[in-house]
């Protein structure tokens, strides 16, 4: 029995827990340690964890960075047609909540669904510009499971792999990729046509090692053609997925691949921002959430080049894993990420 | 930082199309303002110079002005005073020069 007070403090599933400012003290240096056994990265200093301890020990509803200390918020899917047009969501994002950056994109947030409506896209985001004063991405998930089957023409890897066609799973991986470059590519080249001001690969990585390698590539070709037009690859994990295993960029393989060495080759790919993801383990609290992801990504910060904007949703970056995040969870990964990491955005 | 109410979406154009870093970004915009990296999250700042440079505002029907520039004409002034390229500009351009449009 303990007679410290107990605060309320989210896990990250969402929902609230009571613990004592030593219980959560205990959950941040487990997170931390969760970190360094995974990735091998350091932990996080005392410093750093009483830090955390301020900010997510606090009853506060809500909390904020410094004054002066303000970053970038890189929203996607400010124009999805979610409550008028897609260019009236735009303005309200810019108007009414204060954007500092807008994305153009469509419900099915998918490469190989835009690819077939490039023409259209590219006519929205012409008279999206005219209509907004924010910088103006074009935002897709590069999803290279569409190119397999049943969704697409490649022969699908999930379903060879457990049964043992390993160089059949990789073909069709390598198969699928090619195209998904080409269609990146084309996507650009409408975009740029049209007036954007930079295209977002968001959840790169969720097919794996081969989705990433289609990003990089992609990203270099475009940023060579077109050096004005921005490129932001944002991840999908922590971790880049072996589904191929096999797979390297410029000499690296890409397969189990940690925030920092991701950030390496965004920047050598060219890419004009980058946004790390560390997923959220929902049976753990916020706290144990944040100090893993503070330690995972700390790494980037001494190498970046290149804004890093941490991934901070639903279910990444400590934010809890539900469809309305709260607002004090958000408020706290935000704000312990500025502080401890001195991120150029989120 | 913002957006509009403030320099954050000035500031977002440097970090997207320029690849600049936070502070970098922040010593640019405030150099080409001449203001303070301080200066470009306060609204109450940033409104006036807004206004001053033409950068385009939030709008409200209680203080509706019009003669200001907005949307696209303020990406021009943005552009100008920045001294940054912005693509939908520079198409804008193109496209209302005889024989430019496709």
């Amino acid at each position: 029995m303990t007679n410290e007070a107990r605060v309320p403090t989210r896990m990250g599933d969402g929902t609230f827990a009571r613990l004592t400012r030593s219980e959560i003290r205990a959950d941040l240096v487990a997170g931390s340690e969760a970190a360094v056994k995974r990735a091998k990265v350091p932990p996080l200093t005392d410093e750093e964890l009483d830090h955390l301890l301020d900010i997510y020990a606090s009853p506060a509803r809500f909390t904020g960075v410094d004054v002066g200390d303000e970053i970038i918020l890189s929203c996607d899917g400010t124009g999805m047609k979610t409550h008028a047009t897609r260019i009236q969501d735009l303005q309200s994002y810019e108007q009414w909540m204060g954007a500092d950056l807008l994305e153009l994109c469509v419900g099915d947030y998918s490469l190989k669904v835009v690819r077939t409506i490039l023409a259209y896209e590219a006519q929205y985001m012409h008279d999206a510009l005219l209509a907004t004063v924010a910088p103006l991405q074009y935002g897709v998930m590069p999803n290279l499971g569409l190119y397999s089957k049943p969704d697409g023409p490649c022969d699908n890897w999930n379903e060879l792999l457990p049964l043992g066609k390993i160089a059949e799973a990789k073909a069709a991986q390598e198969e699928a990729l090619e195209m998904a470059v080409l269609d990146m590519v084309h996507l650009a080249d409408s975009q740029y046509e049209a007036g954007a001001d930079a295209i977002d690969w968001d959840t790169t990585g969720a097919s794996g090692d081969p989705e990433f390698l289609a990003a990089l590539r992609a990203t270099a070709i475009i940023r060579k053609k077109y050096p004005d037009l921005g490129v932001q690859l944002g991840m999908a994990g922590e971790f880049v997925l072996g589904m191929h295993g096999q797979l390297e960029y410029e000499g690296v393989r890409l397969a189990g691949l940690w925030p920092k060495e991701q950030l390496l080759l965004a920047q050598q790919a060219g890419a004009t921002m980058f946004g790390p993801v560390v997923n959220v383990n929902t049976g753990k609290s916020c706290a144990w959430n944040i100090a893993r992801a503070i330690a995972l990504v700390k790494p980037c910060m001494e190498v970046a080049t290149i804004p890093v904007h941490m991934n901070a949703g639903m279910g990444v970056g400590a934010v809890p894993m539900f469809v309305h995040a709260p607002a004090d969870a958000v408020c706290r990964a935000a704000k312990s990420c500025v502080d401890l990491l001195h991120v150029d955005g989120l | 930082m913002g957006g509009m109410r403030a320099a954050g979406d000035l500031v977002a154009r440097m970090q997207m199309t320029r690849g600049m870093r936070l502070r970098e970004a922040k010593d640019y915009v405030a150099g080409k303002l001449g203001v303070t990296p301080f200066d470009l999250s306060d609204p109450v700042v940033m409104t006036d110079v807004r206004n001053e440079h033409g950068f385009g505002r939030i709008h409200s029907y209680a203080i509706s002005q019009p003669w200001q520039a907005n949307q696209i004409e303020a990406k021009f002034n943005i552009a100008r005073v920045l001294d940054v390229p912005i693509n939908c500009v520079e198409k804008f351009k193109e496209r209302t020069t005889p024989g430019g449009a496709r």
